[in-house]
């Protein structure tokens, strides 16, 4: 059996799933973090089938500079989620709904 | 400046003059009670003789109508080359041109002749009144507003004086407006007087539709029976005829006086006038309902006077009843013959009302009849006066009304036999209740303090009841022509060939009917003490009594209407227009928004959720 671009937009459509599952899902923010990142990677995977199966590096230049900002996003990210760990003394975000009026 | 010339404008100076004192009285001398009476007087006197010098110089050469100006124009323009009309466009010009036939010449003499011996009267009258001047500038102001209708030769002018005269007539009735019966009756007038003008109104839009003039000169025969009937409409309401009769005795509220003046010898003829007027755009079915509604009045108003106590009111119902018959007669084809009567009745009515008048005065304010009594011997030139009118009102043979009513009778003995029967009928209770008026008040024993100390009236009162006793006789005599000049050369009626027999046969009906109500007044009024009819009649009397509660069933229908569309109206401003359109609109903000509120948890998932779900939405909007 080939291994076809098939497969690989299948695992990525999984991990994307999973990713966003666990964003919506669970209540702890390290863990939506993490969600969010295997969501960047299942976009990265699928660009980089892509860029394989058509023969055309633009796909892997995308996945460069998404890895790039997303390592930026986690440095932001993390600096927040303890920032707000010290004011709060929670990372669960059902009791982060200070944006309601 | 010509004969011709002076004589155009005279009826103009006529008009002018009342309205120039009542605007003197108002501005300057409202505080001089003397002067205000004397520039009131002077001015409806000089009146006086200018009409007579008019109506005496019959020329029959002079144009019926004069232009004085062209008041207003629509759709003319000034300089046709300037603007030239589209074709087919319709024009409507207004002038204000005064009527100077011999029809409006008598008219003048009516009005001004009652006027000025009222003006007369009211002095000793009203002499202990706080509104003296006041009182005096309404009169004059009434004065100048029943010429303009007179004088009026289109609609609209007519129309407009037709107002003026409600005016003047509402500040009159509610001269004493300290007393709310006087105020509500003047109240009452005004309105009963509008629903009428709303029909009149309507009737002259109507009339310029469909012949294209308002001029009364220019009328022609293609009116529709129903603008002729709104026009009536008009009349009803100021000639009070069924079933607007309503107004006319809650108006003796007023000053007796003022009752001699409008609501027995002009304003309630202006009805009458109106209709002798615009006669020929009647159609014979419009005439046969005027005939009907005059011959109703005429009836029913008498069945009520039989059963009033106060003096003032039996006139007030007599009137409406002669009103009725002229009304009639204008029905049955005569306005020769309404005309008659209305200046009979001006005169004799006048004359009863003055006469009330004195009485009332001698009586101190007191007007029932039955507490009255034995007067002839207190007052007896106003007990000459007062019989005389009665006589002439019950049409005893050979004084005024006799030859009036007989014209009238004769009149709708050629066309309309039941309406005959009609007036026989009402002539025999006109009879009978002027009979037990004169009876009551004048004869018998003083049946209170206030009759027992009546004096005779000074002068300045006697003195127009017996010029008005005077006109009341011989008004009507053939020799004196009226009659013979109004049916041959005012309206040019030809007289038939059946006149004859129904001439002799109205005479005859009219002396029998005469004597027939004097009679029997006499013989159930002589010396009584109380009222017999009540006890004879039962229950017919408790409806005359009561004018077969014609004012309570408007009450109740007033009500009924007024408090049904109030109901609906409040209905439709609590839901329709305060729920439906002001809650509602804010009602259906705030719905929306506690809707939109509930999405913003605050929970960072649900956001996330909503904005997956709305990829997928738009994903699949892409997609599929």
């Amino acid at each position: 059996m080939t291994i076809g671009l098939e497969h690989y937009l299948i695992v990525s459509v999984v991990l994307f799933c999973l990713g966003l599952l666990g964003v919506i899902i669970r209540r702890n923010l390290i863990v939506m973090y993490m969600g969010l990142e295997l969501m960047l990677n299942a976009a990265n995977l699928a660009l980089v089938a892509f860029s394989h199966f058509r023969d055309n590096l633009d796909g892997q230049v995308m996945v460069f500079f998404i890895i790039t900002v997303a390592a930026a996003e986690v440095a932001v990210g993390l600096a927040l989620i303890v920032a707000l760990y010290r004011k709060r003394q929670t990372n669960d975000v059902t009791d982060l709904t200070s944006m309601k009026l | 400046m010509s004969k011709g010339q002076i004589i155009m404008y005279l009826p103009l100076v006529v008009l002018l003059l009342p309205l120039l004192s009542a605007l003197l009285i108002l501005l300057f001398t409202k505080r001089y009670r003397q002067l205000s009476a004397g520039l009131s007087i002077g001015a409806v006197a000089l009146g006086l003789g200018i009409s007579i010098f008019l109506y005496a110089s019959q020329d029959a050469d002079h144009a019926k109508s004069d232009l004085i100006f062209t008041w207003l124009g629509i759709g003319q323009a000034d300089s046709q080359a300037l603007l030239p009309g589209a074709p087919g466009e319709q024009t409507l010009g207004f002038d204000f041109s005064i009527m100077n036939d011999p029809l409006s010449r008598l008219m003048l003499v009516v009005v001004t002749l009652v006027g000025t011996l009222v003006h007369v009267f009211s002095l000793v009258y009203m002499r202990k009144d706080k509104g003296y001047a006041r009182y005096f500038g309404a009169l004059s102001f009434f004065v100048f507003s029943m010429l303009g209708i007179v004088l009026s030769a289109n609609l609209v002018m007519m129309f407009i004086f037709w107002e003026l005269v409600g005016v003047s007539s509402y500040l009159l009735i509610s001269h004493w407006f300290e007393k709310p019966a006087a105020a509500d009756a003047g109240k009452k007038a005004f309105i009963t007087n509008r629903i009428g003008d709303v029909g009149f109104l309507l009737g002259i839009l109507l009339i310029w539709q469909q012949v294209d003039t308002v001029n009364i000169g220019s009328l022609g025969g293609q009116v529709s029976t129903l603008a002729g009937l709104l026009i009536f409409c008009g009349a009803v309401g100021k000639s009070a005829q069924f079933p607007l009769h309503v107004w006319l005795p809650d108006a003796m509220e007023g000053p007796t006086p003022v009752s001699a003046l409008i609501h027995a010898a002009t304003m309630v003829a202006a009805g009458v006038y109106m209709l002798c007027r615009v006669f020929v755009i009647f159609t014979p079915d419009a005439l046969l309902i005027i005939g009907w509604i005059g011959a109703i009045t005429a009836l029913l108003a008498a069945l009520m006077a039989v059963q009033q106590d106060d003096i003032k009111r039996i006139l007030a119902y007599s009137t409406l009843s002669q009103l009725g018959y002229m009304v009639m007669a204008v029905g049955c084809g005569g306005p020769d013959s309404a005309m008659f009567h209305l200046t009979t009745h001006a005169a004799f009515k006048a004359l009863l009302f003055l006469g009330a008048g004195a009485v009332i005065y001698a009586c101190h304010h007191e007007q029932n009849i039955w507490k009255m009594g034995d007067l002839r011997h207190r007052q007896p030139w106003t007990y000459r006066a007062f019989v005389t009118g009665a006589l002439a009102l019950a049409g005893f043979p050979l004084l005024s009304g006799f030859f009036s009513k007989d014209a009238i009778l004769m009149q709708a003995y050629l066309k309309h036999m039941p309406m005959f029967i009609i007036g026989v009928v009402v002539a025999v209770l006109t009879a009978f209740y002027m009979t037990r008026c004169v009876l009551v008040a004048f004869f018998g024993k003083a049946r209170s303090d206030q009759a027992r100390h009546a004096q005779e009236v000074p002068g300045e009162m006697l003195a127009p009841l017996i010029i008005l006793s005077i006109f009341s006789i011989v008004l009507g005599a053939p020799q004196i022509g009226l009659h013979h000049s109004l049916s041959a050369d005012i309206f040019e009626i030809k007289i038939s060939p059946d006149a004859k027999t129904a001439h002799t046969a109205a005479m005859i009906a009219g002396t029998i009917a005469a004597a027939l109500g004097i009679v029997s007044g006499w013989w159930l009024y002589k010396n009584a003490e109380t009222d017999p009819l009540p006890s004879k009649l039962g229950e017919l009397s408790r409806w005359m009594r009561n004018r077969f509660y014609f004012d309570e069933l408007y009450a109740f229908l007033n009500r009924w209407t007024q408090e049904t569309l109030s109901y609906a109206a409040a209905w439709a401003d609590r839901w329709l227009i305060a729920g439906l359109g002001v809650k509602g609109t804010s009602g259906a903000v705030d719905i929306t928004g506690c809707l939109i509120r509930l999405v913003q948890t605050g929970n960072l998932q649900t956001y996330a959720l909503l904005m997956v779900l709305g990829l997928l939405g738009i994903l699949a909007w892409i997609l599929f």
